[in-house]
C-alpha cells in the first residue's frame, strides 16, 4: 500500500439543468492508493460538509461495476482511463502523485445534467420500452429445454447482454449517438430464437426511438473502447442490417 | 392497530396447499382489474416482476423507484445463480428435496408452507426467464448448464456466468419496460417512498419523495406493495449497494406492519477483506467460486511466506477438515463462523491478516486456466481490479461480511403484512429462509414471489374491494403524514450540526457489527441496546445537512436512511438479545457445543418472533407466530 500526494481535482458543478455550469478546484493532499475513484469523492464530500460546503452530486450505487448507475468523465475518457472497467471499478493506483485529474458530466445532448456530475438517462429507458423485451406474458412458458440453444449462440447473445446500461458509450461518442447500446440490446435477444417472433419489428421501434433521442452513428470506434463491458461494436453492423431488413419484412406493412 | 398474527396457511397436505389454494381462491374478472389501483414500490427482482406481472393482467399499476431507472436495483448484482428443482442433470434433485434442502438450510426458523410454495414454483422461474431471453449458460448440446452451490448435493443452480442477478433482473426490468411502453404501468423514477398512509385500518397509499425536487406527494391506491429490499446496510459495511436502505419497510413497521426475525442476517463467507478505514464497501465474490476453489489458512499463526511456498502440511483446509461431506460447499453460517474462528486464532493471512484463502491452484492444474476462465473470469477480473492481485497466479484472500438480511416485513401466506392493503416481496419480507438463506436463493424468492404468488395472492384482498369506495389523496390522513415527512427532512436540514450523516451511519455500523454480527452474547447486545440510543441522540443534535432541499441533496438522502437505520439496529440487538439460542445467521456465543457448533432450541424458540412499533424505540412489543411443521422433522443441521 502507498500513498498519493498532491491530487489536483478539477470538477464540474452546475446547481441544476439550467443552471450556469463552472469548474471548480479542489486539492487531495494525500490518499490511499487503495481507495477507490468513487470512495476519494467521499472522502472530499466529507470534507466538503464538515466545511459547510455543498456536496458534490454524483450517481453510484453498486460499486462492483454491474449496475451502469456511475459515470464520469474523467481527464475527458468516460470512466476514466482504465479500459473494461466502470468508474466504480477503479483504484487511485491507477494514478500518480501530484496529477491534476479532470472530471465532468457524461457530455451529450440526450443526457441533459440534473446537478454538478448527475445526467438523465432516462431516454434508454425509453428505447427499452419500445421493443427491448421478448413478449412473454407470465405463465405458458414452456419447459426451458424444450427448444436448445448452441453454445456459441448463447454466449454471443450473453456477450451483448452484459451491458450495463451506463451511457459511457453515448458520451464517448462525437456524435452523442446510441448505437452500441440499442444494437447490444437488439442482439441480446435477436440472436436467441425466443427473439425471432419479434425481430424485425423490434430492431425497428428500438431504431426509430433511439434517433429520436439520439445523434447518428458514423461509425468512430469511441463507443466499443469506452465501454466498461467491452461490448463489441460488430453489433452494430448487425443492428443495421436487421433495420434495413425491417423495411422489408415488416408485417405490418406486409399487411395493408 | 392490534396485531394478530394469522398466517392463512392453506388446508390440505403440505404438497397440495398451494394447488388448492390457486383452485379455491376469489378472482379479480378481466374487466374488473382496471378498476384497482396497485403501487409497487421498488424495482429489483421481486418489484419489477410484480409490476410488470399485474399490469400485464390488467391492474393500473404505479411503479416507484429511487433510482434513476428500475435496471439499477442491487439484483442486479447477485452473482452466482438461481436455484430450481427442475432435476435436469437427472441428481436426485426433486421439489421436496429442494423444499427441504431450504427448510434445513433455514436452520428450520421458516414457514413450512411457504416454502414448500417456493420450491414448487421454482421450476416456473426457468422456463418463464428463458422465455424471456436470459441467456443462462449451456451445455455444447444447446441444454442448459447447473453448478452446485452450498448447502445443497445436487446440482440445481442456473446461471449466466458470474452476472445471474444482472441477467434476471434485465428480463424482468424489460417485461417492466414492454408494460410501461403500453400504458399499463406508470413509472417513478429518483422517487423516494418516505412513508404509508393508513386510512381507517387499511393502507390508503404512499407518501414519497421527489429527489430531484425535493418536492413530497402523495399517491392513493387499492393495494400497495413494498419491494424495497432488505437492510444490510445497517452494519455499514457490507456487500449492499450503498443507497440500499430499510426506509420502506421500516416506515410500514412504524404505521403498523409487524417486523419479523430482523436479527436474522446473512454474512456472506466469501467477500474481499476490507483493505483500509476509508473504505466504503465490501465487494463479494460469488459462493460458486467454492465449487472450485478450496478454502484454507496457513497452521501456523505466525507464517509470513507467500501462499504458494507454504506446503502442503502446513497448511489447515479447515473446512475439508470439520465438514467432509460437503467441504468447501458448507453453508453461509457456517463457513463463515469457521472463517471467523480462524482469524480470531491469529492464522488470517493478507496485510491485516483479516482473510483465509480461496485457493484456486489445485481446479487450475485440474481443469486448466482456460476453463476457470470460462467459469470465472469475470469475478477473477473484479477481484484483481480491486486488490491489484491476480488470482490465477495467488490464492484468493476472502473475509465473511454482511450480504442478506432474511428477517423482514411480517408476511401471511398470502404476503400480506399486519396492515390489510400493503403486501411485502422478495427481500423487504422475511417469509421463506429461516434463519440462513441458502446460496442462489434469493434471485428464486424474489422472481417467485413477484412473478408467481402476489398476482395471485393479491386478488382476494382486492376482489373484497370491488366497487367500494376507497380514500383518495383529497382524506385527511394524507395531508397530516405529509405534513409529518416534510416536517422530518426540514428537521435534518435545520439541526445544522458538526457531522454528516455517513459519519454517524459508520459509528452506527460498528456497533451493530461488533455486537449483533456474526456473533453474539448477551452482554454485547446490552451494551449495544445502551450504545445505539446515546448516538441516536447526538445524531439528532449534531447532525449537519449542507446544501438546499429543494434540489438532488444525497446528503439529506442519506440523513433519512440512517434515522431509519438507527431505530432498526436496536430492534436486532433487541430481536438477538430476546432468541437465547443459536440458529442459521443468528448464533449466540453462549448457546454453542464444545466444537463451536450452533445449539439450537426448538422447545422454546421455534417460533417467528414479530415486533410491533409502539412509538418508542426502546419498547416494541413481540408477538409470536409458532412454526408447526406437519411434514418436516426438526434436527440438528449438521453438514459433517
Amino acid at each position: 500500500m502507498k500513498t498519493l500526494t498532491n491530487l489536483t481535482l478539477k470538477i464540474w458543478r452546475q446547481d441544476g439543468p439550467d443552471g450556469q455550469g463552472r469548474f471548480e478546484t479542489h486539492q487531495i493532499p494525500e490518499i490511499s492508493d487503495e481507495a477507490s475513484f468513487l470512495e476519494m469523492l467521499d472522502i472530499l464530500n466529507e470534507r466538503l460538509i464538515e466545511e459547510g460546503k455543498e456536496a458534490i452530486v454524483f450517481d453510484h450505487d453498486c460499486r462492483e461495476g454491474i449496475c451502469g448507475t456511475c459515470s464520469l468523465m474523467i481527464d475527458g475518457r468516460a470512466h476514466g482511463p482504465q479500459k473494461g472497467a466502470a468508474t466504480c471499478q477503479l483504484h487511485m493506483r491507477t494514478f500518480d502523485s501530484g496529477a491534476e485529474i479532470v472530471i465532468e458530466p457524461w457530455r451529450a445532448a440526450a443526457f441533459p445534467v440534473i446537478k454538478d456530475l448527475m445526467v438523465d438517462r432516462s431516454a434508454f429507458d425509453r428505447i427499452v420500452e419500445v421493443g427491448g423485451y421478448i413478449t412473454a406474458p407470465t405463465g405458458g412458458a414452456p419447459d426451458a429445454n424444450l427448444i436448445p440453444i448452441p453454445k456459441p449462440v448463447a454466449d454471443a447473445s450473453m456477450d451483448a447482454a452484459a451491458c450495463i446500461g451506463c451511457g459511457a458509450c453515448v458520451a464517448a461518442c462525437p456524435n452523442g449517438a446510441a448505437s452500441l447500446f440499442t444494437s447490444a440490446k437488439l442482439a441480446h435477444l435477436n440472436l436467441l430464437p425466443q427473439g425471432q417472433a419479434e425481430r424485425y419489428k423490434r430492431a425497428e421501434a428500438m431504431v426509430d426511438k433511439m434517433d429520436e433521442h439520439f445523434g447518428s452513428c458514423s461509425n468512430h470506434g469511441e463507443c466499443q473502447a469506452a465501454c466498461p463491458k467491452e461490448i463489441s461494436i460488430d453489433n452494430i453492423a448487425t443492428m443495421n442490417i436487421d433495420y434495413l431488413k425491417s423495411k422489408f419484412k415488416n408485417r405490418k406493412a406486409l399487411a395493408r | 392497530m392490534t396485531i394478530t398474527l394469522d398466517s392463512k396457511v392453506p388446508e390440505g397436505p403440505l404438497a397440495d396447499k398451494w394447488q388448492n389454494y390457486i383452485a379455491n381462491q376469489k378472482l379479480v374478472n378481466p374487466s374488473n382489474k382496471r378498476k384497482f389501483k396497485i403501487i409497487v414500490v421498488g424495482t429489483g427482482l421481486a418489484g419489477a416482476s410484480a409490476a410488470a406481472t399485474l399490469g400485464e393482467l390488467g391492474y393500473q399499476v404505479e411503479a416507484f423507484t429511487f433510482h434513476d431507472s428500475p435496471r439499477r436495483a442491487h439484483s442486479i448484482a447477485a452473482q452466482g445463480g438461481i436455484n430450481a428443482a427442475k432435476n435436469y442433470q437427472g441428481d436426485g434433485d426433486s421439489i421436496h428435496r429442494l423444499f427441504y434442502d431450504t427448510i434445513k438450510g433455514g436452520d428450520f426458523r421458516a414457514r413450512e408452507a411457504n416454502v414448500h410454495r417456493l420450491a414448487e414454483v421454482s421450476v416456473d422461474i426457468i422456463d418463464q426467464m428463458v422465455a424471456q431471453g436470459v441467456p443462462f449458460a449451456r451445455e455444447y448440446g444447446g441444454l442448459l448448464d447447473n453448478r452446485s452451490f452450498g448447502g445443497a448435493q445436487v446440482s440445481r443452480t442456473f446461471y449466466a456466468r458470474g452476472q445471474t442477478g444482472q441477467q434476471l433482473l434485465l428480463g424482468a426490468y424489460q417485461q417492466l419496460a414492454r408494460q410501461i411502453g403500453l400504458g399499463n404501468v406508470k413509472l417513478w423514477n429518483r422517487m423516494e417512498m418516505v412513508d404509508v398512509v393508513n386510512v381507517d385500518g387499511r393502507c390508503a397509499g404512499i407518501v414519497t419523495r421527489d429527489l430531484m425536487t425535493g418536492e413530497f406527494s402523495s399517491h392513493s391506491a387499492h393495494a400497495v406493495v413494498l419491494a424495497t429490499g432488505g437492510y444490510g446496510n445497517a452494519f455499514f459495511l457490507s456487500t449492499n449497494a450503498m443507497a440500499c436502505n430499510v426506509t420502506g419497510a421500516w416506515r410500514a413497521h412504524r404505521r403498523g406492519a409487524a417486523f419479523a426475525n430482523p436479527c436474522y442476517t446473512q454474512i456472506h463467507p466469501t467477500c474481499i477483506p476490507q483493505a483500509d478505514d476509508f473504505q466504503s464497501k465490501l465487494t463479494l465474490m460469488s459462493e460458486s467460486l467454492r465449487n472450485d476453489g478450496r478454502i484454507w489458512v496457513p497452521k501456523n499463526p505466525d507464517e509470513t511466506r507467500p501462499a504458494d511456498q507454504i506446503p502442503e502440511e502446513e497448511r489447515d483446509y479447515y473446512l475439508e477438515r470439520i465438514y467432509p461431506s460437503f467441504g468447501n460447499l458448507a453453508p453461509r453460517d457456517v463457513s463463515s463462523r469457521a472463517a471467523k474462528r480462524m482469524v480470531d486464532a491469529g492464522q488470517g493471512v493478507g496485510p491485516l491478516k483479516n482473510g483465509v484463502y480461496l485457493d484456486f491452484a489445485e481446479a487450475i492444474g485440474r481443469l486448466g486456466e482456460s476453463t476457470i476462465r470460462e467459469r470465472y473470469g469475470n469475478l477473477f477480473d473484479m477481484y484483481a481490479r480491486i486488490t491489484g492481485e491476480n488470482p490465477y497466479e495467488v490464492p484468493m484472500r476472502i473475509y465473511p461480511a454482511s450480504h442478506y438480511t432474511m428477517g423482514g416485513l411480517w408476511v401471511d401466506y398470502e404476503l400480506q403484512t399486519t396492515i390489510p392493503g400493503l403486501f411485502a416481496a422478495g427481500e423487504a419480507n422475511f417469509s421463506d429462509h429461516g434463519a440462513n438463506r441458502l446460496g442462489a436463493s434469493a434471485l428464486m424468492q424474489g422472481l417467485s414471489d413477484g412473478y408467481f404468488v402476489l398476482p395471485y395472492t393479491i386478488a382476494p384482498y382486492l376482489a373484497d374491494l370491488l366497487n367500494k369506495p376507497v380514500p383518495d389523496t383529497s382524506h385527511p390522513e394524507f395531508a397530516k403524514v405529509q405534513q409529518e415527512a416534510t416536517d422530518r427532512f426540514k428537521q435534518y436540514m435545520a439541526i445544522g450540526g458538526t457531522k454528516t450523516p455517513d459519519h454517524f451511519h459508520r459509528e452506527l455500523g460498528q456497533i451493530i457489527w461488533d455486537y449483533c454480527g456474526m456473533d453474539r452474547n448477551a452482554n454485547g447486545l446490552e451494551k449495544a441496546l445502551s450504545e445505539i440510543p446515546a448516538l441516536h441522540e447526538e445524531f439528532k443534535k449534531d447532525l449537519r445537512v449542507t446544501g438546499t432541499d429543494t434540489s438532488v441533496n444525497q446528503t439529506l438522502e442519506k440523513a433519512g436512511r440512517v434515522d431509519d437505520f438507527f431505530e432498526l439496529g436496536m430492534l436486532m440487538c433487541k430481536d438477538a438479545l430476546n432468541r437465547e439460542e443459536s440458529c442459521g445467521g443468528h448464533f449466540r456465543s453462549e448457546y454453542q457445543t464444545e466444537e463451536g457448533e450452533a445449539v439450537r432450541n426448538d422447545d422454546d424458540f421455534a417460533y417467528v418472533s414479530a415486533w410491533e412499533w409502539t412509538g418508542d424505540m426502546g419498547n416494541p412489543v413481540e408477538h409470536k407466530e409458532p412454526l408447526e411443521y406437519e411434514v418436516v422433522k426438526f434436527q440438528t443441521r449438521s453438514y459433517k
